[in-house]
């Protein structure tokens, strides 16, 4: 046989060797049949519950009134208040000092008091004021109910003036893009979709090789003639195709369910999940050569990762008001970067062209993450 | 020999699904012979073994130990009896002496009997210097023996051994059966099952399971008279290959 | 009561030998608890805004300065055709763009009225909203001002003119901080307690000597709390730390004092560790304890009104948090350390996690079944 002859033979057995690693992985995962419902089931549930419940708009919340005046320019005023989409105005108080008993049974988020000179005030001098009280606890809402409270007061307003025509009239015309319904779900689809890949991929390779460490079966495979690091890559094999699948029913959903668009590139938006994917196995080889059981891997790969994850990928917080340190933490977030681009292509439906940047940390990071591994498990294993 | 019964069992079976594991089988232990258990894989020893020992339900039949019903009074069953499976299970990060203070406790032994116990087994076992080891950093031979002492720790009336001295070398095996041979002379009931019938010989009386089902049950001696068979090997490939099922 | 004690002397013997666990156990939550509350700065500040200026006249420089001096806006690009703007709204450089017609300033001066156009990204629907509002409100100030350099308004205003002035108490600084720390200790208390009990079982299921124990004549319930027990210690002991932290790092001292929190978090934590044990004996492997575990943390954690109002998701949405202990822990923090309730204020959360924590416990020790 001729050197080169003998080679080829080597290579072709390798990936033979290979394919029947894979398969041994698939038929792991295919006769569990619990974890793998469990793994197809789970991103669905979550799509549909989040893509339908997590939204940072702010509405029905309840409010108190204290209304001292208690007319006719007071009462319809808070008609106007419980029939805004914003506000369900639960109490009707009676005097001051319950306001705060109110929000300490933590039901109320603001208290609308109207001062017994409300009326009059109005008739007689054309100017009158109502005092809003947040309960600042959670600021965010409170700073929300605010402005529309405030909105709602000045439409108020402006129907009282019988929008009479002043001069010198600058008006406002205002335009939403992308999302003119203004839907929770088109923030927050693109961000529960890296977390549910990253999560799944990174926790499920970490902790099935960690898995056969633990129960020697690891061993018996390196004695097997294929390298080591094929053995290691093979078992991440069938959780990159179970992904794919999950990302198909991701994007189903999306679509479908929730209604949200692709308005980019279909093709594009595969290809960079299955980067993101690749990313996200990478991570868990790595976990997975550092961690010495199961339940170690388990605490990096998900109660290390979970929280960073949903607070420095952008699509809960806004990345721009973080201090710089965090802003540069935010960085190594990989979910971060592939939170900007399902944005981009699957809802503004920019191309490549705009993403290039986000898919070449990416990809620079995979290969940082498999590099790493692989060496990792080689230092092991000599 | 009392001739005292201390395990009977009448037509019990268990089914998974359609597929019957123990179909029928029917015999009776003596209190204080050494009882071999023996089948190929698969035959249905370790599932007949558990539901006798309260750990897996049976589907149909009868049976009592120590007096107890295995359905009803499982939880008093546990109190007489001891178990040892074949897949070493005390625990590995803890060490020799925590597992047998554990042991003991559970069973409700007072702290001097614990304490005099550890002692005397340490002894026996050779392992004074092993007393503060991790029991997983200890070699598989000794973690044997040390389960075995484990299992009869708190002085049952019977012992259950499955399949005990598996991947164990010879000598050891020997120094294992010596262990056996005490315990039954100080009264306890050793109910064993085994592939070695070299090891076969060393019992009382022994039943060979084929199936699901209790094929052949006497002292070695008889068996191999019935079957005209030199050793106990032969006795049991003769019975063997009428399986149908193989094991896996 | 004696056989507990073996038990429990087991389990706390098992912990503290396995120091890789136990320094994450301790490291993680500290660490995540410095770095991530200064992420969740969620106050509409620093939106990027592309203007296309077609005008070029003194109004139209006058009223950039005015929106860039507001501190709420920045400027990001100055363009003359909307389409520029629009590319800088694609590559995530601005978040709002204001469009400045041609003859801007010659329409509001010779016609009495001029139009300006507004369009913001609204992925972040909440973000787009109050962006262009507050940009609203800087151009009807402006507007203000340009009609006072014409007319001189009588004092007796014609224009009705409602006043609306706010306050925020418990937290008049708007200190989010105050908000976001104690909830993300709740949540890490919740993830680390769930998911070591969570694996706890099923680990001994899968290695083995679960059998061992299921052959002695040991009690269900013995064996259950001997597992509870250790994880609860440790789960207070994380929590001490967490609030260690909170009172060095960001000077928060519950108003409503700590007995109130600690009394909480001892049910809440049975409640916790009781759902982790539950889905142990459920689970057949280790990896599918972590998947289940995972998959409810995840609801628990996005649903438990930290991060987004309970109130403004769906019904049935709602009716989901009900059942999420995380949601009960994080009102109760925000009561205790905000508002100072103190116990008699929490009576009902208290109430309804201490059904949980029964429940949740009997349900476990039910489930896990010493024969096959």
């Amino acid at each position: 046989m001729k050197p080169q002859q003998h080679n080829q033979s080597k290579t072709g057995a390798a990936r033979r060797q290979f394919f029947s690693f894979v398969k041994k992985e698939l038929l792991h995962i295919w006769r569990d049949k619990r974890t793998l419902f469990i793994l197809l089931g789970m991103p669905v549930v979550q799509i549909i519950i989040f893509g339908f419940a997590l939204t940072n708009e702010v509405k029905n919340s309840k409010i108190a009134v204290l209304d001292q005046s208690k007319d006719a320019a007071t009462s319809s005023l808070i008609a106007e208040l419980n029939a805004s989409r914003y506000f369900d105005v639960e109490e009707n108080l009676t005097s001051y000092k319950e306001i705060e008993a109110a929000f300490k049974k933590g039901k109320i988020k603001l208290a609308v008091v109207l001062p017994s000179q409300f009326s009059e005030d109005l008739k007689h001098t054309n100017k009158a004021s109502v005092q809003l009280i947040a309960d600042a606890s959670d600021p965010n809402v409170a700073n929300t109910l605010t402005n529309y409270a405030t909105a709602v007061v000045m439409d108020y307003q402006d129907r009282v003036t019988n929008k009479q025509r002043l001069p010198y009239s600058i008006q406002v015309e205002t335009r939403m893009l992308y999302n003119p319904q203004l839907k929770g779900a088109y923030n927050f689809v693109p961000g529960v979709m890296a977390m549910v890949l990253l999560l799944v991929c990174t926790m499920m390779t970490a902790i099935t090789i960690v898995r056969e460490k633990e129960m020697g079966t690891m061993e018996i495979m390196l004695v097997s003639p294929m390298r080591p690091q094929m053995v290691v890559i093979a078992k991440a094999v069938p959780y990159f195709l179970l992904s794919s699948i999950n990302i198909a029913s991701i994007l189903l959903l999306s679509v479908f369910a929730l209604e949200v668009p692709i308005n980019g590139s279909l093709v594009l938006l595969i290809a960079e999940s299955l980067l993101f994917t690749l990313v996200s196995l990478s991570l868990g080889l790595l976990i997975s050569s550092a961690a010495g059981s199961q339940q170690v891997a388990m605490f990096i790969s998900l109660v290390a990762l979970f929280l960073p994850t949903v607070m420095l990928s952008g699509f809960m917080f806004p990345i721009e008001n973080m201090p710089f340190p965090l802003r540069m933490v935010s960085n190594i977030v990989p979910a971060k970067w592939f939170y900007i681009i399902v944005r981009s292509v699957m809802i503004k439906g920019v191309g490549l062209a705009a993403v290039w940047k986000e898919t070449l940390i990416l990809t620079g990071m995979l290969l940082f993450l498999l590099t790493v591994a692989i060496k990792r498990f080689k230092i092991r294993l000599q | 020999m009392l001739n005292e019964k201390i395990i009977t069992v009448d037509h019990l079976t268990k089914r998974f699904a359609a597929f019957t594991a123990v179909d029928a089988i029917t015999f009776d232990v003596y209190k204080g012979e050494i009882f071999g258990f023996l089948g190929a894989n698969g035959a249905g020893k370790t599932t007949a073994m558990r539901m006798l020992c309260g750990l897996s339900m049976p589907t149909s039949g009868k049976a009592t130990v120590a007096g107890f019903d295995v359905y009803t009074q499982n939880e008093q069953i546990k109190k007489n009896i001891g178990y040892m499976s074949q897949k070493f299970s005390l625990y590995e990060d803890l060490t020799v002496k925590e597992n047998m203070q554990l042991y003991g406790g559970i069973y409700g032994k007072s702290n001097q009997f614990i304490k005099d116990k550890t002692a005397f087994i340490l002894e026996q076992l050779h392992l004074k210097d092993e007393a503060n080891k991790l029991v997983g950093s200890l070699p598989l031979g000794w973690k044997q023996k040390l389960a075995f002492s484990v299992a009869i720790f708190h002085e049952p009336e019977i012992v259950f051994l499955d399949e005990p001295t598996g991947g164990v070398d010879p000598v050891t095996r020997r120094e294992f059966w010596m262990m056996i041979y005490e315990a039954a002379a100080n009264g306890i009931t050793i109910f064993v099952t085994t592939h070695y019938m070299d090891e076969a010989e060393y019992c009382n009386r022994v039943s060979i399971m084929v199936d699901g089902k209790v094929e052949a049950l006497d002292t070695p001696a008889m068996l191999k008279q019935q079957y005209q068979s030199p050793t106990m090997d032969d006795v049991f490939l003769k019975l063997a290959r009428k399986a149908t099922r193989s094991g896996d | 009561m004696r056989t507990l004690k073996f038990l429990l002397q087991k389990e706390f013997r098992q912990i503290f030998r396995d120091p890789a666990i136990l320094r994450i156990i301790f490291m993680m939550p500290v660490i995540q608890l410095i770095i991530l509350p200064w992420a969740a700065d969620y106050e509409i500040k620093n939106i990027k805004l592309a203007v296309t200026d077609k005008d070029h006249s003194s109004y139209s420089q006058k009223l950039i300065s005015k929106i860039t001096s507001s501190g709420y806006f920045q400027l990001t690009a100055y363009e003359n055709s909307y389409h520029a703007s629009l590319e800088k709204i694609e590559d995530d450089e601005a978040d709002l763009i204001l469009e400045i017609p041609a003859s801007f300033e010659k329409q509001l001066v010779k016609e009495d009225e001029a139009t300006l156009y507004l369009a913001g990204n609204a992925i972040n629907g909440v973000k787009g909203n109050l962006g262009s509002a507050y940009l609203r409100s800087i151009i009807q100030d402006f507007n203000r001002e340009v009609r006072l350099e014409w007319i001189q308004l009588p004092k007796f205003s014609p224009q009705t003119q409602i006043e609306v002035t706010s306050s925020n108490w418990f937290n008049a600084l708007m200190n989010y901080k105050y908000f976001m720390v104690p909830g993300i200790l709740v949540l890490l208390l919740t993830m680390v307690g769930a998911n070591l009990t969570a694996i706890n079982i099923v680990k001994e299921k899968e290695i083995g000597t679960i059998e061992q124990i299921n052959v002695t004549p040991v009690q269900k319930v013995h064996f259950i709390i001997a597992k509870l027990v250790p994880f609860w210690i440790l789960g207070l002991i994380v929590l001490t730390l967490g609030l260690l932290i909170s009172r060095l790092f960001y000077g928060i001292l519950p108003a409503g004092g700590f007995l109130t929190i600690y009394v909480f978090a001892a049910v809440y934590l049975l409640a916790v560790l009781g759902l982790g044990l539950l889905i142990s004996t459920y689970a057949a492997t280790q990896q599918q304890a972590m998947l289940i575990s995972f998959f409810l943390m995840m609801i628990f954690v996005l649903l438990g009104g930290l991060y987004t109002s309970i109130d403004s998701m769906p019904v049935w949405a709602q009716w989901i948090t009900r059942f999420n202990p995380v949601s009960y822990f994080i009102e109760v923090m925000r009561m205790v350390v905000l508002k100072g309730s103190g116990l008699s204020d929490i009576k009902q959360q208290l109430g309804t996690m201490f059904i949980f924590a029964v429940v949740l416990n009997s349900w476990a020790v039910i489930n896990y079944r010493k024969r096959s």
